[in-house]
């Protein structure tokens, strides 16, 4: 039974070894748990997981051990509605009245509707025009075919699809590790300019001797500063959409990034196919994580390493057009290009990694996009290549 | 199984409200001698709580707070060679004694100490990423050597640990797994009642409910760039009592909102909210299920 909320743990993708069991085990032994089941879920929490960020895996495993029950769903999307959607299905063609009828549902009806509909599901739900599922006329779920539909999950079929409601529901991808990162940890390894520069803490004992020498035995202090890694970087990353097929290498890349302990700093943040006035410091890009593009701009200066990643495939009004932003509640005049040029011109070293081969950067948007910077294929070699373009002496 | 009794229990303080599953987290560190990792929003009392734990057990307490430029080796000790030069050249002090210029830090001296410490070290993701890792060895063996005279430190009492976090950066994996972990959560308003019952006593009890309903309603506004937390909220009682503001000023708007908004923004957003003539919560329903007692 115990063993079932290792394994349960495990499976949820918790990080969790041998050695926080057995601290767990060893609190067990002691009888920190009392004899109360409360006790013993703080017990098992405060020993077995390291970050708020896993509680909830925590509480939906705890409750399916100990009580046989499943967690208790949240009003938000949840991932047993992301699998009923899973496969999308081919559903009739809808009459011109119908797509008449439903094209007058704004988004924010919409946005209402779905939340409605959410909060009746209760079981998978193929076809028909009610409920959330695959293959129906209903403008929730995805591969549909509703005019201004909101798509849940899965893959785009259409790679410009306006209004995606899922972005703000992904999970951030460093949270689920992949294997074999040694070659993206080597290419990272090269993003170092050792310089000693701040301030002159370090005794420097040979000039210090030297020093004293010179003077006859009077004792002369020197200092320097001490050596260390001056790259600063600032990952820029495109989440969501067109960028899903991409999951892997991205997040080995993010992993990678994250674990690379080098850096004198490294401050991530997120954006859903092009920068506007906001972007997010978490790949779930809640309201509440935005942060405004200019307070980045204004809080780090020139001297930052500027990397981005992303596919640049975009509808060209989200580029090049004023209210371009894909989400319909951020609509700001300033077009994404006007952002990604005050970027260009504020940064001395910025580079775009693309995840698509180079044979596929045919778009507009990526042509448009490659002429502000330079773009790489997000590869062992491409990274390469991107790192040593910004580290390189100024030409 | 038997159930062992022999370590010491915090239970809390008169001065400090901890929730039974913190004072359980506490203990359980106590007991598995592992450092506890305290995680939450600033405001919350994580620091604080170290020094209650201290009181509550009669311990001593060290505290160790990390600027961006600490080093893991200043806390075990530092070599003062600079004081060691300076004597030799002027003939003061006894040069020849190296353990004179060896100062211990905090973490040396909580090693070093003849009764057991409680050690606190603040803020720990302020410091180089690569900080917790280096200190590893130290907390799991709770020894260490001191190169220049080659002794040996080792704690004959092995204090207890506790580190506080701001979620910053990200702690490495390897530090992560040697602790016990919790989380503050921001306190519900029944704890919160508690919490400033502490700090100010006998409130009237019509005035704390709407000052706690005005606060609460702050933070669930999601556009705020900084949420008051307690020490605001507990500095903004102060400030509504010196003032003596009347429980109509107080329904009808939020005065001395500097007390609770650090930001400009956050501020100018709210006094553009009055001008709309925006419309303030009557009571506990107003805030959604959550808040319903």
């Amino acid at each position: 039974m115990f063993l079932d909320l290792f394994y349960g743990l495990r499976e949820e993708g918790v990080p969790l070894g041998i050695q926080e069991w057995q601290s767990f085990l060893a609190a067990l032994e002691k009888g920190l748990h009392g004899s109360s089941l409360l006790r013993f879920y703080h017990l098992g929490r405060a020993c077995l997981i390291k970050s708020e960020t896993y509680f909830d895996a925590y509480d939906k495993v705890f409750a399916r051990v100990f009580r046989g029950a499943e967690g208790a769903f949240g009003d938000d999307v949840t991932d047993e509605v992301m699998k009923w959607l899973e496969d999308p299905k081919n559903f009739p063609n809808l009459s011109p009245e119908e797509l008449a009828e439903l094209e007058r549902l704004s988004s924010d009806e919409l946005m209402q509707r779905f939340l409605e509909t959410l909060a009746e599901q209760n079981e998978r739900h193929d076809g028909g025009n009610r409920w959330v599922g695959t293959g129906g006329k209903s403008p929730f779920g995805h591969g549909g075919q509703h005019p201004t539909g909101i798509r849940v999950g899965g893959k785009s079929k259409s790679r410009s699809a306006m209004k995606v409601a899922e972005e703000r529901h992904f999970k951030d991808y460093r949270t689920d590790a992949t294997l074999d990162l040694r070659q993206t940890r080597v290419a990272l390894r090269r993003l170092r300019q050792l310089t000693r520069t701040g301030l002159a803490t370090e005794l420097d004992l040979d000039e210090t001797i030297d020093e004293t020498c010179r003077n006859a035995g009077e004792i002369d202090l020197v200092f320097r500063p001490p050596r260390r890694n001056d790259v600063r970087l600032l990952l820029l990353m495109d989440v969501g959409g067109t960028m899903d097929p991409y999951y892997q290498p991205v997040s080995q890349l993010l992993t990678a990034l994250h674990e690379e302990r080098g850096l004198r700093d490294f401050q991530p943040y997120y954006f859903h196919n092009c920068i506007y006035d906001h972007v997010y410091s978490t790949a779930r890009m809640y309201r509440n994580d935005a942060v405004p593009t200019a307070d980045v701009l204004r809080r780090l200066d020139r001297r930052w390493k500027v990397l981005f990643v992303g596919d640049a495939a975009m509808h060209p009004a989200e580029l090049m057009q004023p209210y371009g932003n894909i989400d319909p509640r951020r609509g700001i005049p300033t077009p994404g290009i006007d952002w990604l040029h005050r970027i260009a011109n504020h940064f001395e070293r910025t580079v775009w990694l693309n995840p698509e081969k180079q044979a596929y950067w045919g778009a507009e948007t990526t042509r448009v996009i490659r002429k502000l910077f330079p773009m790489y294929h997000l590869s062992t070699d491409g990274i390469g290549e991107a790192v040593r373009a910004l580290v390189a002496a100024r030409s | 199984m038997t159930h062992r009794d022999d370590f010491l229990r915090f239970k809390g303080t008169s001065g400090y409200i901890a929730s039974p599953a913190l004072v359980d987290a506490v203990n359980c560190a106590i007991a598995l001698e592992r450092p506890l990792l305290l995680k939450g929003e600033p405001g919350t009392g994580k620091t604080v709580l170290a020094r209650h734990v201290a009181d509550g057990l009669g311990m001593p307490m060290l505290s160790w707070h990390i600027k961006s430029t600490t080093k893991a080796a200043d806390g075990l000790y530092v070599y003062d060679t600079v004081q060691r030069l300076n004597d030799s050249r002027f003939g003061s002090g006894d040069v020849a004694d190296i353990r004179k210029y060896i100062k211990l830090g905090p973490l040396g001296q909580a090693f070093a100490a003849s009764e057991r410490q409680v050690l606190l070290i603040d803020e720990v993701d302020k410091a180089d990423l690569e900080f917790p890792n280096d200190l590893l060895l130290e907390l799991d063996e709770m020894r260490f050597r001191i190169d220049e005279t080659n002794e040996e430190i080792a704690a004959s009492h092995r204090p207890v640990v506790l580190i506080t976090s701001n979620n910053e950066k990200e702690l490495p994996d390897a530090f992560l797994r040697r602790c016990i972990f919790y989380f503050i959560d921001f306190p519900e308003p029944p704890l919160m009642k508690r919490i400033i019952d502490v700090h100010h006593p006998n409130l009237d009890v019509t005035l704390l409910d709407q000052v706690l309903l005005k606060f609460y309603w702050l933070r669930e506004q999601n556009e705020l760039r900084k949420k008051p937390s307690t020490s605001e909220l507990i500095d903004w009682i102060s400030a509504l009592l010196r003032a003596g503001v009347s429980m109509e000023k107080l329904e009808s708007h939020i005065p001395f909102v500097g007390a609770l908004l650090k930001k400009e923004q956050d501020v100018d957003a709210l006094s553009e909210y009055d001008r709309r003539g925006g419309s303030y919560p009557k009571s506990w329903e107003d805030l959604g299920p959550r808040y319903q007692q």
